[in-house]
């Protein structure tokens, strides 16, 4: 579904992204992890159409796009951002944030189309004509959920979904996330810094660093601490609690 | 000096007033901290930055700080004015926030700010908060304090402003340590070696530690002691390598919600909140050391 070659991105004199190749067939969910400034939010991007990529190619759907995408290739690919604070417009009804995917596309029905998606994400008829600042955090990232699925797409491109949300609240959206995945057949495509939270997603994961990808593991491996790359190490020690044993202390400043 | 807890705190109330009658933030709650590292957990909402605050004197108006019993070491913390608390603060208590990018004076260079809390505190001259202050940036583990000391707070990384907010904080040896999820900013491996330091510090130092972290594996991994805060009150104290055996619903609750590496379920139990949890607590809970 999902297939990049060798996939470049530069900021200026900045290579954020070097080299990435990686496919996801349709129906599965591949996770990046890595710290910030990896790469993997802009690989991310990269994919969602946000920024050009300088070399390679990216393949979705049988159809490699360059960087002027088609308006009809931007229907089948969507993405939920990190913060849902700043992803909603703070002047919009949930109503209104959902209909404008719908007149942009110039799809038909909104009224059964907003509904569905509402339903879809466990928010019911009293959430539509709310403003954000009237919902709770989770509530919110169930609205930009909805925003993607309202179109329908066959890929969903997850920006830390759930790095902005109490505990409680991040149990809540996977599960939800889970479960779009098994009832729709999303193939998706997610980035966080917890290991814990990609592994329970995502089958396979790769480890991003300085822009490269390090090594391409699986949930498995991960949690039997099968991995070869000593940067994956380091960070999968890091992600299971203090221990002081594992710190090196004067790091380079 | 003594061997008593260095603070004590019992029924501590954080009221701010509104339409609907007084909100209150923090209630009933009630706890010692010795030499020890005492980490505070909860949700967003629940009290524990409001309680690190209450401590430190930076409830601002019109929330008002009640106690039975507040004391730091031998001095009554109960209707202390702004006053006494400036002469507290960074001498005897001492705080370090999340994002030391917010955190630190930006137009200031970094060993100035630090020195400035020598200058204050010990009324000291130039010379000796300078050589304070880069001593200190020693021990933070700079490996080139001069060349640190004259930088500003956007030519530092994340971690190593956190440690300087750690050196700035430790340098008039204050007893108590309070630090506000002092990682959560940060990346992981960098999260692990201010965590380190800040070991290093407290232990070295016989310094009490407060971490207030939402964060349940970092706390229990870090601390010698945690306090469960829910609605404001403290639902659950226990020692930190047996958090797993908490006993209080919400506790159990927000441990089983987390995903775990090599334990993956298809379905996350979702916490289901229980109004009986809102009722007040004796204000006890936490007394017991």
């Amino acid at each position: 579904m999902i297939e990049l070659e060798g996939v470049s991105v530069t900021y200026g004199a900045l290579r954020a992204a070097r080299d990435i190749s990686f496919r996801i067939a349709a129906g599965d969910a591949l996770g990046l992890v890595g710290e910030s400034g990896s790469g993997k939010s802009t690989v991310l991007r990269a994919v969602a159409g946000l920024i050009p990529h300088a070399e390679g190619s990216v393949t979705i759907n049988g159809r490699e796009l360059s960087n002027r995408r088609p308006r009809d290739s931007r229907k089948i690919i969507q993405m939920v951002f990190q913060d849902p604070y700043g992803s909603l417009h703070p002047n919009q009804t949930v109503d209104q944030t959902l209909s404008a995917p719908i007149a942009i596309h110039r799809l038909g029905n909104a009224e059964t189309r907003i509904m569905a998606a509402l339903t879809e994400v466990g928010l019911g008829r009293e959430h539509r004509y709310r403003y954000p600042h009237q919902l709770s955090g989770g509530q919110r990232q169930r609205v930009a959920i909805a925003r993607a699925l309202i179109l329908e797409p066959k890929v969903l491109l997850l920006d830390e979904p759930t790095s902005a949300l109490d505990v409680s609240v991040q149990a809540e959206i996977l599960n939800l996330l889970t479960r779009l995945r098994r009832d729709h057949g999303l193939t998706m495509l997610m980035v966080s810094h917890d290991l814990a939270v990609i592994a329970h997603v995502c089958d396979r994961i790769g480890v991003m660093h300085g822009g490269r990808l390090l090594e391409m593991t699986t949930a498995v491996a991960l949690a039997e601490g099968r991995v070869t790359d000593p940067y994956s190490q380091q960070l999968l020690r890091a992600n299971q609690g203090f221990d002081a044993s594992g710190v090196v202390a004067d790091v380079t400043v | 000096m003594n061997d008593g807890p260095l603070l004590t705190m019992r029924n501590l109330r954080v009221v701010y007033p509104g339409d609907d009658g007084d909100f209150r933030a923090v209630r009933n709650v009630s706890f010692s901290l010795g030499r020890e590292r005492l980490g505070i957990v909860g949700e967003s909402g629940s009290g524990k930055s409001t309680t690190g605050r209450a401590i430190m004197g930076l409830i601002p108006y019109p929330g008002r700080v009640e106690a039975d019993v507040m004391r730091l070491g031998d001095t009554d913390l109960t209707g202390l004015d702004e006053k006494g608390f400036r002469r507290l603060r960074g001498k005897r208590i001492a705080m370090v926030l999340q994002d030391p990018k917010f955190s630190l004076d930006p137009v200031m260079t970094v060993g100035k700010q630090i020195a400035e809390t020598h200058r204050y505190h010990f009324r000291s001259s130039k010379q000796a908060a300078r050589a304070a202050a880069l001593e200190m940036l020693e021990a933070v583990h700079i490996r080139d304090p001069e060349r640190v000391y004259d930088q500003y707070a956007h030519q530092v990384s994340g971690g190593m402003g956190q440690r300087i907010m750690i050196a700035m904080m430790l340098i008039a040896g204050p007893d108590i340590l309070i630090a506000d999820e002092p990682t959560s900013a940060l990346d992981v491996s960098v999260q692990q070696q201010v965590l380190a330091i800040m070991d290093e510090m407290v232990k070295s130092r016989g310094m009490g530690l407060i971490l207030i972290s939402h964060n349940l594996h970092l706390v229990s991994s870090f601390c010698d002691r945690v306090l469960v805060m829910y609605a404001g009150q403290i639902v659950e104290v226990c020692d930190a390598g047996r958090l797993h055996e908490a006993q209080h619903p919400y506790t159990k609750g927000l441990l089983a919600a987390l995903p775990e590496l090599g334990h993956r379920r298809d379905e996350l139990p979702q916490l289901q909140r229980d109004p009986e949890w809102l009722i007040d607590l004796p204000a006890a809970v936490g007394a017991a050391a």
